[in-house]
């Protein structure tokens, strides 16, 4: 009996909601009294895998991302041989393809995104509505499958002495595979940023984003737009935040000219902090808000790029 | 190309948000329901634009009771060819995808398009579930999708890269914004709409294997502490030393 954790390892440093999921899956195991396994893939060195803190790493060296039947495969068998209770991943994009596959290929049932450990009853919480409200989840089944939102509980990194073990097993050739992979520009990928500075109409058109890309830089953050913004062409629309666009959790979102519509706050509600700037002092965003400040984008961006930089040049 | 799309009936985006019988059920009186919006502009629209490019026929399938049908009346009227309702309650994202399953295991669909999640449950988990269930490879996410000879070609979003993707068919495909644009029924289609195909088919046996125990809402928000414009740059020191989040 153990707990599996599933994450992606590669690249050049481990990624916090691999963190997450780690921490996530220790307190499991020692709740229960049991060992941590983690499963993963690709390229990491054996040596960084077994510094991380789980008592066993299993690695599938020859997959990749792209194809969740692999990876259910691996996860699946794993999961069976080790007599797992607990199966975790995080709610990110690899995880949200295979944790449910893994959950119907094992009959085992899922929560999808939560948010918190199983609490004395053994029920979790995730969020649902679009964030609007919450939901306490009991799972029926023997095995459990857990996807744990990104940022929801604090990493807490032990290093460990983990014995790596290479895996062998079939897992049938990949039926999608990966024609091209087009590497984004500069700047820190928005559904990883911890800090998101966001801009709408109020910007009156998108000559004018150089200031909002110079306050990201300053404060080493993502950029992020409104929905109108994306669908007018002045941003691109992978950096469209809301309902219909991706959602967000950062620990500070800035939000500059947006006037907070519902479906816009599906969106970010899941953000630490919120701080808005809006010309009219009606905008259902201050709401929303934790930091507010009535004027115009044109002559507030300027003092915060001023203020950000003194900032950093302090520290 | 069969192509099939899941629909799903959930509360308008704009919908209050409240629960009843001691918060384990979702209050849904006097409440709008509408397709679910991924299901709808990405996932419906790009099948539709590959049929009517390609050939072949939409059909999308919904498990919920009869209250479910102008819902479903709304994608045909989109222009779906026609519909297939699971007449059951869905119990949970399990139970749903075995229901789904459960119909089309002999049917031949060529591709399966599903939102990438729906805006109540927000588990985005019936696309892959489904895939398992029926053996298909699954994309997730996608915001392009594309079909010739017999293959599929996505895009998605990867921690920020985007991967070009390929897949033989039949597979399952998540749909993410970037894949097609709202399309508004025409009264033409609204009319056609009526008198299409709505099978009603009744319920495989299923079990849930999670239950929502209880809901609740989020704590209120604290005040807005404002910060008045010409003061501006406080907003950065507030953030550093109050919030310490920069």
């Amino acid at each position: 009996m153990s707990v599996i954790v599933f994450a992606d390892t590669r690249g050049e440093k481990v990624a916090k909601s691999a963190l997450e999921t780690l921490t996530y899956g220790r307190k499991l195991a020692s709740k229960d009294g049991t060992s941590l396994t983690l499963v993963t893939f690709g390229d990491a060195s054996a040596e960084r895998l077994a510094a991380l803190d789980t008592n066993k790493v299993v690695v599938a060296r020859n997959i990749g991302d792209a194809d969740s039947q692999q990876l259910t495969r691996l996860v699946a068998d794993v999961a069976t041989k080790e007599g797992a209770k607990w199966i975790v991943f995080s709610h990110d994009d690899t995880g949200k393809a295979v944790a449910p596959r893994v959950g119907a290929k094992l009959n085992a049932g899922e929560v999808a995104g939560a948010i918190t450990l199983p609490n004395d009853q053994g029920l979790i919480k995730r969020n649902v509505f679009s964030g609007k409200a919450q939901a306490w989840v009991e799972l029926k089944t023997p095995v459990k499958v857990i996807s744990l939102l990104p940022n929801s509980i604090p990493v807490e990194a032990v290093s460990g002495t983990a014995t790596v073990e290479e895996y062998s097993g079939d897992l049938g050739a990949a039926k999608v595979t990966v024609k091209e992979v087009r590497k984004a520009g500069e700047g820190i990928p928005l559904p990883e940023a911890e800090i998101v500075v966001s801009a709408g109409r109020g910007m009156k058109g998108p000559e004018n984003w150089g200031m909002v890309e110079q306050l990201a830089k300053e404060l080493h953050a993502a950029t992020a737009c409104s929905r109108p913004v994306a669908d007018m062409d002045w941003r691109p629309h992978h950096e469209h935040v809301g309902q219909t666009g991706i959602a967000i959790r950062p620990n500070l979102y800035i939000a500059i000219g947006i006037s907070g519509a519902i479906q816009h706050l599906a969106g970010v509600n899941g953000s630490k902090v919120i701080a808005v700037i809006n010309t009219d002092p009606e905008a259902p965003f201050f709401k929303a808000a934790d930091y507010g400040i009535v004027g115009d984008a044109f002559e507030v961006l300027p003092k915060l790029i001023e203020a950000a930089k003194k900032l950093n040049a302090e520290r | 190309m069969k192509i099939l799309v899941l629909i799903s009936h959930v509360p308008d985006t704009t919908a209050r948000i409240a629960f009843t019988n001691d918060n384990t059920a979702y209050d849904a009186s006097g409440i709008q329901f509408i397709v679910n919006p991924y299901d709808e502009w990405y996932a419906l629209v790009r099948g539709l634009e590959l049929k009517e490019a390609q050939g072949g026929t939409v059909t999308t399938i919904t498990v919920g009771g009869a209250e479910t049908d102008p819902t479903i009346r709304k994608a045909l009227a989109i222009g779906a060819d026609d519909a297939v309702r699971i007449d059951t309650a869905p119990k949970d994202g399990h139970d749903v995808a075995a229901q789904v399953a459960a119909y089309a295991k002999d049917k031949g669909f060529d591709l399966i398009l599903a939102g990438k999640e729906t805006i109540d449950h927000n588990g985005s988990q019936v696309g892959p579930m489904l895939a398992e269930m029926l053996d298909l490879p699954f994309i997730s996410l996608a915001g392009k999708l594309d079909v010739a000879d017999n293959k599929a070609t996505a895009e998605r979003d990867v921690r920020g890269d985007v991967e070009v993707l390929e897949c033989a068919l039949p597979l399952v495909v998540s749909c993410a914004k970037g894949m097609a644009e709202q399309r508004i029924p025409n009264m033409r289609g609204i009319m056609a709409a009526r008198t299409k195909p709505l099978q009603v088919v009744p319920a495989a046996a299923t079990e849930a294997l999670s239950t929502t125990v209880k809901f609740e809402l989020p704590p209120p928000k604290q005040a807005v502490k404002m910060i008045p414009a010409e003061e501006a740059g406080k907003l950065i020191e507030l953030l550093h030393s109050e919030a310490k989040v920069i």
